[in-house]
């Protein structure tokens, strides 16, 4: 019995799937007999097998339904569009009964007996605007013969053919080694060949039609466009293209978003679309085909397009991008704002897309897969959108690279280019401990895979090669590897939770040569690197052209958000540099905030309104050429050229004035003030103490006593109260009780000793050791 | 097959393992090591079409390696995914009819982390360790 069940509902459940797109073709087509032959014989087998399995709910709906059907094949009725509706509303009702059955779920409550009202002929409920759209092209095809296998002994039978793929290569080599003869190895080659179509129908029995994809369209663009009150006509092609089942469900929500994000924002109302001298039903054709590894899905519509300057508007609104970047922007990334997080370009946010979460998410799910997808925007005229994702999931085009001694493998797919480092077109400039590549003009932060790995260091750049790699929106880098071997075609497998763990992989496979390889995760890599998409850190490229253009009249002036969210500007001449910590390295210490940085203690200021959250503060480093602060920032804006005149600040404080910048007030830091503070005295009682370790010593009294508390250090004696607090021990040869700060020890001699002590008299030696401890112990 | 232990021996202490999680007992190829991953994960390893994640026994347990010579692993499975679980040498496969016992001595933390009992084979006292726990290296169990 339970078997019976089973079937009747695995069968019911993918007829209801080819189904849906018959409903529609019929509706749009009421005379089309086959069509409607086809629904009658769905609801007469459930009707016939629910009977005969007690589902008494199944046989009420599909009862009636057929009853309707059959006047309608009689002639006695023909087929309206609130009639369609009301079928479709029973077929759901059974594919909602056939789900809850299956999960073991409660049965749905519900009404049957409107459902079944609403096919009577005098039924005036719930009439349903909106044409139906006409379906172009849908194969009536006859269904292949096909058997149901578990998905894991396909599994299984993908890895034992690998194992056959090893053993053979094994045998190859031991092959070679005797020197077999020519039959042997005659034979050997005809086993080869074998195990490459076998190989080859394994990995096709993963794969399914997209049509499991696509039946489900023009049920949605008839639902959709009935609620919004548009026609709409779908051009389905391309339905018999093959693809992996996984991709396939993966592939399932990015395709909705589009096609209602075409239908509702894309398409327009019969009236205007009317006035522009288009045909009153829109046109939606969906498309696919196989390309080399890839399959391209294209979504078309010959609507509104995207209104890129309203995009651009509401991207400058939301913060995603600056005035400069957007008029910089050549038209093809203008309409490619539309995959940035939080902007959409619908005015009111409908039932149907424009949640804002739309295109950012879909985007990142095809890329999460190894796909891409590309615009191709034309205003007033309809968008073209381009879906490419590669065939399998688990089979991945690779690019084989070694670093130190050992190989990995980068999605081709995160590739953008590849190039040797003795090219004439790339520079590679160092900045600090950051090295940036410029390549044909564009800068990109330039990594060593052997130092984002810890598995080596890299002295020498000559001779290595170059894998631009793009990790996402805004976000590439120039990976520097050793070598780069090989394009291959590798089936990777997901690793443990312990090697997964380390960030950096996204899955490992096992080549030919039979020893495992890693393959990178480009976002990974970018995060473990610490690098941020480029829109975010302009500030590295924007400098270069701010000190190009300084006119006499004009102060570069980089505008960045405080912490408190303020717009704010501060003299670009006194920035050194846009750093981001650790927050656990900022501490309140000795009576303000300080950051330690490269080993120095910095005073930390911007902080009034309290610490920034999260893990890493963005600072800018602040020089006046003798010292050095540090000013947290929540982001930095741009950099602009401001004339001189400004407003000035009625009274003194970290606010020099006011200046206008692009129709906005800006305050300016005043940087005089800021020095100033910084430098204020500490208050006494929290001065780092230094322990003087021969309290009976007159050099130590008299001459190194006042040297320290001149540098602002306290100063206390060994055998004194105050010994358990000291921050750092200063001593002679003498011997030191063990406690937990550190020891300078100090030599009466010029002449260096190499035990790390200091020479009695050089001050500046003495008192960069102290700070140093003191930071050490302070951070 | 509830009394069938495996007997081995990490970092000089023989250990009896569960013969039931056990797949097999392999000599491992040539391991590639894996960057960034904690400590105590070794590399992974070929095994015919499967690539074992290969745990070294004695950094789990916390002790500086001692044995690289050696290749001789136990392999387990785990959540879908093999291990190789590198240990000094492997004793044998016995029966022990005696259910294990509490263990009554103070062990050094990296013992008590894996160990989940005590069983008595001719005279001598051998830990029974809980594989799972060995995979899961030190750093989770100072997270929990």
């Amino acid at each position: 019995m339970d078997d019976l069940l089973a079937e009747f509902l695995a069968e019911t459940r993918e007829t209801l799937d080819a189904l849906s797109g018959e409903i529609i073709a019929w509706e749009a087509d009421p005379s089309d007999r086959g069509r409607l032959d086809a629904i009658f014989r769905f609801v007469h087998t459930v009707k016939g097998s629910c009977g005969f399995l007690d589902l008494p709910r199944f046989e009420t709906l599909s009862h009636a339904a057929e009853d309707v059907l059959a006047e309608l094949r009689s002639g006695t009725r023909t087929a309206d569009a609130a009639l369609v509706s009301a079928v479709l509303a029973i077929i759901d009702r059974i594919g909602e009964l056939t789900e809850a059955l299956e999960s073991g779920a409660e049965l749905p409550s519900g009404d049957d007996g409107l459902l079944i009202a609403a096919l009577s002929a005098e039924a005036n409920v719930c009439p349903i605007t909106g044409a139906a759209p006409h379906v172009v092209q849908t194969a009536n095809k006859a269904p292949a013969r096909s058997i149901r296998v578990p998905l894991e002994l396909l599994d299984r039978m993908m890895s034992g053919v690998s194992d056959m793929v090893l053993a053979r290569n094994e045998l190859a080599r031991r092959l070679r080694e005797v020197g077999a003869e020519q039959e042997v190895g005659g034979a050997f080659e005809r086993l080869s060949t074998c195990l490459a179509d076998m190989r080859d129908s394994i990995t096709r029995t993963r794969m399914q039609r997209i049509e499991k994809l696509f039946s489900a369209l023009p049920r949605m663009v008839r639902d959709t466009s009935a609620e919004l009150g548009k026609t709409v006509d779908l051009d389905i092609d391309g339905s018999d293209v093959e693809l992996d089942r996984e991709m396939i469900e993966l592939m399932r929500d990015p395709l909705t978003h589009m096609v209602r994000n075409s239908i509702d924002h894309g398409i327009e109302n019969a009236e205007v679309r009317r006035k522009r001298g288009k045909p009153e039903a829109g046109r939606l054709s969906i498309s696919a085909r196989q390309s080399g590894n890839q399959i391209v899905i294209e979504i078309a519509d010959d609507g509104n397009g995207i209104d890129e300057g309203r995009l651009v508007a509401k991207a400058i609104a939301n913060g995603v991008i600056t005035q400069e970047l957007a008029n910089a922007l050549p038209p093809a990334a203008r309409a490619a704002l539309i995959f940035s997080p939080g902007v959409s370009t619908a005015e009111q946010v409908t039932a149907i897309s424009g949640r804002g979460v739309g295109m950012d998410v879909v985007k990142s799910n095809i890329e999460r897969i190894g796909g891409s997808i590309e615009l191709d925007n034309r205003p007033g005229f309809g968008l073209r959108t381009t879906i490419r994702v590669p065939l399998t999931l688990t089979i991945i085009a690779s690019l084989t690279v070694s670093a130190g001694s050992q190989s990995f493998a980068i999605p081709r797919s995160a590739i953008e280019e590849i190039v040797h480092v003795s090219s004439a077109s790339i520079r590679i400039d160092t900045l600090g401990d950051a090295t940036v590549a410029t390549i044909r003009g564009r800068a990109l932060p330039l990594l060593h895979l052997e130092h984002v790995l810890g598995t080596g260091h890299v002295d020498e750049v000559t001779g290595r090669t170059i894998v631009v790699v793009s990790a996402g929106a805004g976000l590439s880098y120039a990976l520097c590897v050793q070598a780069v071997h090989d394009h291959e075609e590798l089936v990777i497998k997901p690793a443990s939770p312990a090697v997964m763990g380390a960030g950096v992989y996204g899955g490992m496979s096992l080549p030919d040569s039979g020893v495992p390889m890693l393959m990178l995760d480009a976002v990974g890599i970018a995060a473990r690197a610490g690098i941020e998409p480029e829109e975010a850190n302009p500030i590295a490229a924007l400098t270069q052209d701010a000190a190009a253009e300084t006119g006499p009249e004009l102060t570069s002036t980089l505008l960045f958000h405080d912490l408190a969210g303020r717009r704010r500007g501060i003299r670009l001449g006194v920035v050194e540099r846009l750093e981001d910590v650790a927050a656990d390295r900022i501490a309140e210490t000795a009576g303000r905030l300080r950051v330690a940085i490269d080993g120095r203690l910095l005073p930390l200021l911007g902080c009034e309104e309290g610490l920034p959250a999260g893990a890493m503060v963005k600072l800018l480093r602040l020089s006046d050429g003798a010292s050095e602060l540090a000013f947290a920032i929540d982001d930095v804006i741009d950099i602009v050229q401001l004339p001189p005149a400004m407003h000035h600040a009625t009274s003194e404080g970290p606010i020099a004035g006011v200046a206008l910048v692009q129709g906005e007030q800006v305050e300016l830091i005043d940087v005089f003030w800021l020095f100033a503070q910084a430098d204020a005295a500490p208050v006494r009682e929290e001065r780092p103490l230094c322990l003087l370790a021969d309290a009976e010593d007159r050099w130590s009294r008299e001459i190194l006593r006042p040297l320290l508390e001149a540098a602002g250090y306290r100063v206390g004696f060994a055998g004194e109260s105050v010994e358990a607090q000291a921050d750092v021990v200063i001593a002679g040869g003498e011997p030191v009780a063990a406690g937990a700060a550190p020891v300078i020890r100090l030599r009466p001699d010029m002449a260096g000793a190499n035990d790390g002590s200091v020479y009695r008299y050089d001050r500046m030696g003495l008192l960069a050791a102290i700070e140093s401890q003191v930071a050490k112990r302070r951070a | 097959m509830d009394k069938l232990y495996l007997i081995a021996t990490i970092a000089g202490q023989p250990v009896a393992i569960h013969a039931s999680l056990v797949e097999s007992v392999v000599d491992l190829g040539a391991v590639a090591p894996v960057p960034l991953a904690p400590p105590h994960v070794a590399g992974l390893a070929a095994l015919r079409s499967k690539v074992l994640t290969v745990i070294c026994c004695e950094c789990s347990l916390g002790f500086a390696p001692t044995g690289r010579g050696t290749r001789r692993a136990v392999v387990i499975q785990l959540d879908g995914h093999h291990y190789g679980l590198v240990v000094g040498s492997i004793e044998d496969a016995r029966v022990i009819d005696e259910p294990p016992q509490p263990i009554r001595a103070r062990l050094e933390p990296g013992w008590a982390r894996i160990a989940i009992g005590m069983l008595e084979y001719d005279g001598e006292a051998l830990l029974l360790i809980d594989p799972e726990r060995l995979i899961a290296g030190p750093d989770e169990a100072l997270a929990a």
